[in-house]
């Protein structure tokens, strides 16, 4: 067994983040790599697609129920899913009431000290969209997640949300260790996604690990909680999977500190790509739609 | 033993340089706008105290400069300890963590009269007790449960506010909706308190936002049967922001009564809900601390049209013009009644003058306290021939360095919001008489050869309010300045031989 890994993934709401982390965990399983995967969501999703179920007895919940988290054991809160994947979802409190921030911290912190990342080989982190405050960020502090991939697509939201992230990342990079470990590309089919998605992993000065094209078979696989690479694991898409956790091994220890972009420059990056209008060009098409209407 | 501090004001500004000098570069310009000597001023000398100076030329109510003992508290800590503890007959809640509630604990020493824990409960100390699970999941549920259990346990309590610490505002508890459902089961009052610690840059903004929860939650509300049977006099005024330390607002009471009036709420001391609820049916309002408690008064003299007026009950001079400013808003009867008791306790205050002012004359004072007191208990001082050397606040705004200036002459050191490194070398280097501060202050002070009282707590003395007050507080002052152990401070090795006989 080498070293521990701690990978992150880190995205957009509503961009795959859980449905691409579980099926490249659910290939890297295949490498015969032992894996844990901490949900770091209150929804408690990041594990649906490997239990086969939706995770009901969550970290906090538990501890809640039990009184505090010094009353849990490790065992009670890990579950075993496809291949003998390990299993746990931090969870938290209902949407609108209290802090799942805070809740993120404590559940990571019990997780750790309780040994439940002992005998792995990697920890995945699946962190909710936007990181809202400082609990959220826990994973890519001092001493968790080393590597960070980001989902993101050709979307401009998801193009400022990877940007914003990599800021994340820098601002704790140089006092822990976290790195950026490439740009994942989810396919939403917009205009020139690859070429976008390239561009801006020049910018961040990180790679673009993969371009994973849409199919409408992860919709199907996910209708019936399984990953693609268990439902259907000769299909196309299967192998897709297999090259991203194929290329995310081999991408130890090859992180790097990103260099995010201002937000001037993001637009600047989506005009030179026509995708956005700059403002003498809006101008000018208002101009001539308004002479059109004269004439 | 004292060094004489008239080396004028020159003296006072280069001294302030000097301690400034220990500051970083930037420190050192915050720092100093809060530091000044009261200067010259073309307004015309107070009527009652003879003296007209400039104090305001310091910047206050500002965020304190980080690294240093600020000796400020913060929002929670004026809602609690100041504007909402003294309700005796409520329950107040420190909702949050346990700690701020027990540091919180009796802090102040506000007498009341009633059964503790059965029909009062200042000196208890109540809290949510909040635990990881609280933080994570919110702590409305556990707030619910600790209101059915005071109203379970203290069936006489007649009301519960909810005193928020900083988590509450955190995680964004709703302690309103509770407060409402709440009110509803049981039917009481229950008034939800926004004074997060961390909101504003001291205690000062908890004044404001408790003052503003009483508007809210209590006049606002319908109006309660204790309210609606009770029967309006010409005659009736409520006491507001009294300080209450060891008994003071029975001295204010006493002599309200004496003067004829009806005292029909006493806010800060020994007071029930009643007597807030009923506040708007008074004729007038009697405000010492203007700085916790003006806010609530202006809403009343907007809303019911009820004037208010600053008053101050230490020392004779302040006292008497005290009592004939509140009489001239009354009728000749009153007013007659002023100069009766005036000339009743008259022998009294010539007693205490001619026992302690050839003792205490002379002698120079430094303060730095809460409140107003910095300058509501300088003409006490100054009734005992005392000289003010310095004097600062912990929270006021520009207007109370304004007033300051009708109680200190020019060339008093002003200090706000003062550091304790600050305070530690002013004193060091004036060397007064005496040191009014808080028990933070009172041993480095007395180690330094100096006499001191605590002003927080009156030194666990009082009560200092009114006449009675008075001769408590000169003696207390005689004490602490003449001890004789002020003699013995040298190693008696030290002291030169007594001559062989």
């Amino acid at each position: 067994m080498g070293k521990l890994r701690q990978i992150a993934f880190y995205g957009k709401g509503g961009i795959g983040k859980s449905t691409t982390s579980q099926n490249t965990l659910a290939a890297l399983v295949e490498m015969g790599q032992k894996i844990l995967i901490v949900g770091c969501d209150p929804k408690a999703d990041s594990t649906r697609l490997i239990l086969n179920t939706k995770l009901q007895d969550t970290v906090l919940h538990l501890a809640a129920e039990a009184g505090s988290v010094e009353d849990l054991e490790v065992e009670d809160v890990v579950k075993i899913g496809y291949k003998g994947i390990k299993c746990t979802e931090a969870g938290g409190p209902e949407p609108g009431v209290g802090c799942a921030g805070r809740g993120v911290i404590t559940a990571i912190n019990f997780l750790e000290e309780n040994g439940a990342y002992d005998d792995v080989d990697y920890v995945s982190y699946d962190v909710l969209g936007d990181v809202v405050c400082g609990g959220f960020a826990m994973p890519i502090r001092e001493n968790k997640a080393q590597e960070i991939y980001i989902v993101m697509s050709g979307e401009m939201m998801a193009l400022y949300a990877a940007n914003n992230i990599a800021k994340g990342i820098l601002k704790y990079a140089n006092s822990g260790g976290v790195r950026l470990g490439g740009l994942i590309c989810n396919e939403r089919q917009t205009d020139r996604e690859l070429e976008l998605a390239e561009a801006l992993a020049a910018k961040l000065g990180c790679k673009m690990i993969h371009f994973v094209p849409r199919n409408n078979i992860v919709q199907h696989a996910e209708l019936r909680r399984e990953t693609v690479i268990q439902y259907a694991p000769e299909s196309s898409q299967a192998q897709e999977y297999r090259q991203l956790a194929e290329k995310i091994h081999n991408n130890s220890g090859k992180g790097v500190i990103p260099t995010p972009i201002t937000m001037e420059e993001l637009e600047e990056m989506l005009m030179d790509f026509g995708i956005m209008q700059s403002e003498e060009d809006r101008e000018k098409q208002i101009a001539e739609m308004e002479a059109a209407i004269k004439a | 033993m004292a060094k004489d501090h008239a080396g004028g004001p020159e003296d006072l500004e280069n001294l302030i340089a000097e301690v400034l000098e220990a500051y970083p570069a930037k420190a050192q310009k915050k720092r100093a706008k809060h530091l000044s000597v009261a200067g010259a001023t073309s307004e015309d000398a107070d009527a009652v105290t003879g003296i007209a100076s400039k104090c305001d030329t310091v910047k206050s109510n500002i965020k304190s400069v980080p690294g240093v003992m600020t000796i400020r508290g913060c929002a929670y800590a004026g809602s609690k300890g100041v504007v909402w503890g003294p309700i005796k007959d409520m329950v107040h809640i420190s909702h949050g963590p346990v700690g701020c509630g027990h540091y919180s604990w009796s802090q102040r020493r506000n007498y009341y009269t009633g059964k503790t824990g059965v029909d009062s409960f200042v000196t208890m100390q109540f809290t949510t007790d909040f635990q990881e699970k609280d933080i994570v999941f919110g702590g409305d549920k556990k707030l619910e449960k600790t209101i059915d259990e005071i109203n379970t346990l203290f069936p006489l309590a007649n009301g519960i506010t909810i005193q928020s610490e900083c988590p509450i505002g955190l995680i964004g508890d709703d302690i309103e909706a509770v407060s409402k459902k709440k009110n509803k089961e049981i039917n009481k009052t229950i008034v939800p308190v926004r004074c997060e610690g961390f909101r504003g840059v001291s205690q000062s903004l908890g004044h404001h936002i408790a003052n503003d929860a009483v508007r809210d939650w209590i006049f606002e509300q319908p109006e309660s049967e204790n309210t609606k049977a009770f029967e309006p006099g010409p005659y009736d005024v409520n006491i507001i922001g009294d300080y209450n330390i060891g008994g003071d607002a029975w001295a204010s009471r006493i002599l309200l009564e004496e003067i004829g009036l009806n005292v029909i709420g006493c806010w800060s001391g020994d007071a029930t809900l009643a007597e807030m609820e009923r506040a708007p049916k008074a004729k007038l309002n009697l405000i010492h601390c203007y700085r916790s408690m003006n806010y609530i008064c202006r809403y009343m003299e907007e809303k019911y049209s009820i004037g208010w007026m600053e008053y101050n009950f230490f020392g004779p001079t302040q006292i008497e013009a005290s009592l004939r400013a509140i009489g001239a808003k009354f009728d000749e009867t009153i007013q007659a009644n002023v100069e009766k008791v005036i000339a009743k306790y008259r022998p009294l205050v010539d007693g205490i003058l001619a026992k302690y002012k050839p003792r205490l004359e002379g002698k120079s004072v430094m303060l730095y306290v809460g409140g107003l007191r910095p300058r509501h208990v300088v003409t006490a001082y100054d009734d005992l021939g005392m000289v003010i050397a310095g004097t600062g606040y912990e929270f006021a705004h520009n207007d109370d360095y304004k007033r300051t200036g009708h109680y200190v002459k020019e060339g008093t050191l002003i200090y706000d919001d003062v550091t304790g490194y600050e305070l530690e070398k002013f004193i060091e280097k004036i060397r007064p008489d005496l040191v009014g501060s808080g028990i933070k202050e009172k041993y480095p002070v007395q180690k330094m050869g100096i006499p001191f009282r605590q002003m927080h707590s009156w030194d666990y003395s009082g009560p200092y309010h009114g006449y009675d007050g008075f001769a408590i507080f000169a003696r207390d002052m005689d004490m602490a300045i003449n001890n004789p152990v002020w003699g013995l401070f040298d190693a008696p090795w030290d002291k030169a031989p007594i001559a062989a006989e």
